[in-house]
């Protein structure tokens, strides 16, 4: 019978000949993805950990970027205890502070393979879809259990196919996209869903793919999948990886889907999620005109370079509005890298951007870039939640990179049409 | 008892913000901030054994594990909505904290209403109306009945 890509890979961890959906199987990932909650949760087990060990110290993915450099005397002890912990266990997989965003780390350190299955504690885990890896987001308790026993549970979702279809406009990208499919079917239109993605695909950087994917989890999504392409295998091979390394797995053609749903590229216009949910998306034509005060360019949503570059075609040469703060939030030190050998971030700079280290504490609002009462902010990350960037009376609006940039440069909410012809 | 109710979409950072995400992980320091930005006198009020009603989406969001742990805390019997958000979900097995997807019973509820909960026969009694929710599967229960997913790891654990 035919299977989609969720009911395959997890009949495969679950070492069974076939699953359908509700069906409960176990499964060993072959990663497991913390962050600065690493210090949590290894402190919720402290008796086991002395006693039995870990399961394994090449599964285990940590990454400090949540709160860095750290903000306190607290926070710096999470991030000492967090160490110690990975030189006693021998974890393999550390990043320390400034390395990059978790979700980015194991992504460009070819972490997450095509047909690999990975759980993290944190929402966005579900990111790697974008190269054909099943991967979705646990709680802290569970990613303890999941170190001293390397398993869990996991329920087989139905699956929705989403079909992309037609060619993007000018101005429009990635992050539109995936912003209005949420506004369409809502933030828990895919709840407990796996999400595939068919269709005119080819059109989309893996870039691009990661931003789509890494909102799954905004419309409730368990999983988003990209199967396996020539520009997957490209960018596999330019961290190194070879196509003997992985084994893609991909629905087939006869798969039974829970639901169908056709989204016309052309039609889309660039978009704002506007306060106080993902879904709450508008053409940015609506609100053009509305004045802002920060802005941010960045995050694990929209912070490669391919974001960087096209925030910096819009600055070059120009300087923001003097009423608007700009933060630059590379996801990781090698985009930071690659962004300053090739004059991106001289550019961001000069036109007024404040570099931020990679990393994640202005999303979230644990670190960094705070908002007071009144202001507004426009971001290029994944969440307006009331209170999100550390004031309930401050107000979040989602966009995509370009939209932010001519934005900044004009204090309100501008159409990134404006400049972006071609 | 007290019901708590509120609306869809109640989202992590509404039910615990990011802002204390990094300092406070022990129950005691989850729950002053116990849905600050959301109803400020939920945290000074609320009582062992309330309820929370609410509807759809019901803490989606961030893995953010402390408006679980939070809620579990403070005595919250269960929390009833039209549907939930799926790391919730598993965080509230994981900590023992009763869910329950029943939208006609959010529907038909309204203010000093009684409400008499039978976990084990997934039955709630709403005035003199019943409504029934289906029992979790037996692999989940097995985690919830040994007291969440710490003390069944144990167990495992030992055994092994």
């Amino acid at each position: 019978m035919d299977k989609t890509f969720v009911e395959k890979i997890l009949a495969k961890y679950g070492k069974l000949k076939c699953v359908v959906p509700g069906q409960i199987v176990t499964v060993k990932p072959d990663h497991l993805l913390t962050h600065d909650n690493t210090a949590a949760i290894i402190q919720k087990i402290k008796p086991e950990l002395d006693k039995y060990g870990i399961y394994s110290n090449t599964i285990p993915v940590i990454a400090l970027d949540h709160v860095i450099p750290a903000a306190s005397e607290k926070t710096a002890t999470n991030h000492k205890l967090i160490r110690e912990f990975v030189k006693t266990y021998k974890i393999k997989n550390f990043f320390d502070i400034g390395i990059g965003i978790c979700h980015q780390l194991v992504f460009e350190k070819g972490l997450a393979l095509p047909g690999k299955l990975l759980l993290g504690s944190d929402s966005h885990t579900c990111s790697y879809g974008a190269i054909g890896a099943f991967s979705s987001g646990i709680d802290r308790t569970e990613a303890a259990s999941l170190l001293l026993t390397g398993e869990t549970w996991l329920k087989v979702p139905n699956t929705i196919k989403i079909n992309l279809i037609g060619g993007i406009k000018p101005g429009v990208y990635a992050k539109d996209v995936i912003l209005h499919i949420i506004g369409d079917i809502s933030s828990s239109g895919a709840n407990y869903c796996s999400v595939e993605y068919h269709g005119d695909i080819n059109q989309f950087t893996v870039d691009n793919r990661f931003t789509i994917a890494n909102m799954g989890v905004e419309m409730g999504a368990k999983n988003s999948v990209f199967f396996v392409d020539e520009l997957t295998e490209q960018f596999l091979n330019s961290i190194g990886i070879s196509k003997n390394e992985y084994t893609p797995i991909k629905s087939d053609k006869d798969a039974s889907f829970f639901k169908e749903l056709n989204y016309y590229l052309d039609n889309i216009t660039p978009v704002v999620a506007c306060p106080h949910t993902v879904d709450n998306v508008k053409p940015v034509t609506d609100i053009a005109g509305l004045e802002i005060q920060q802005c941010l360019v960045g995050t694990c949503t929209n912070g490669r370079l391919s974001d960087l570059k096209i925030a910096a075609e819009i600055l070059k040469g120009k300087k923001i509005n003097s009423n608007v703060r700009l933060l630059i939030l590379p996801a990781s030190k090698d985009i930071l890298e690659k962004a300053l050998n090739t004059g991106i971030v001289n550019t961001l700079i000069k036109a007024g951007g404040t570099l931020l280290p990679p990393g994640c504490g202005p999303c979230l609002g644990a670190h960094q870039g705070a908002l007071a009462p009144g202001e507004k902010c426009l971001s290029t990350s994944n969440r307006n939640f009331k209170g999100r960037m550390g004031c309930k009376e401050a107000e979040i609006y989602l966009a995509s990179p370009a939209t932010v940039a001519i934005s900044a440069l004009k204090g309100v909410i501008a159409d990134p049409r404006e400049v972006i012809k071609k | 008892m007290k019901v708590w109710k509120y609306g869809d979409n109640i989202d992590t950072d509404m039910l615990f913000p990011g802002k204390y995400v990094y300092t406070c992980s022990t129950p005691e320091e989850i729950k002053p901030h116990l849905l600050e930005d959301l109803d400020p006198s939920f945290s000074k009020n609320v009582k062992e054994g309330d309820l929370i009603l609410a509807g759809k989406n019901f803490g989606c969001g961030s893995s953010r594990e402390q408006p679980v742990v939070g809620l579990k805390a403070v005595g919250i019997k269960a929390v009833i909505a039209d549907s939930f958000a799926r790391i919730f979900y598993r965080a509230s097995i994981n900590q023992g904290l009763i869910l329950i997807e029943c939208p006609k019973l959010v529907e038909a509820y309204s203010e000093d209403d009684e409400i008499k909960l039978n976990i084990d026969d997934g039955e709630i009694t709403l005035n003199e109306k019943k409504f029934f929710f289906p029992k979790l599967p037996k692999e989940i229960l097995a985690i919830r009945d040994a007291g969440g997913l710490l003390p069944y790891t144990r167990k495992k654990l030992k055994n092994r």
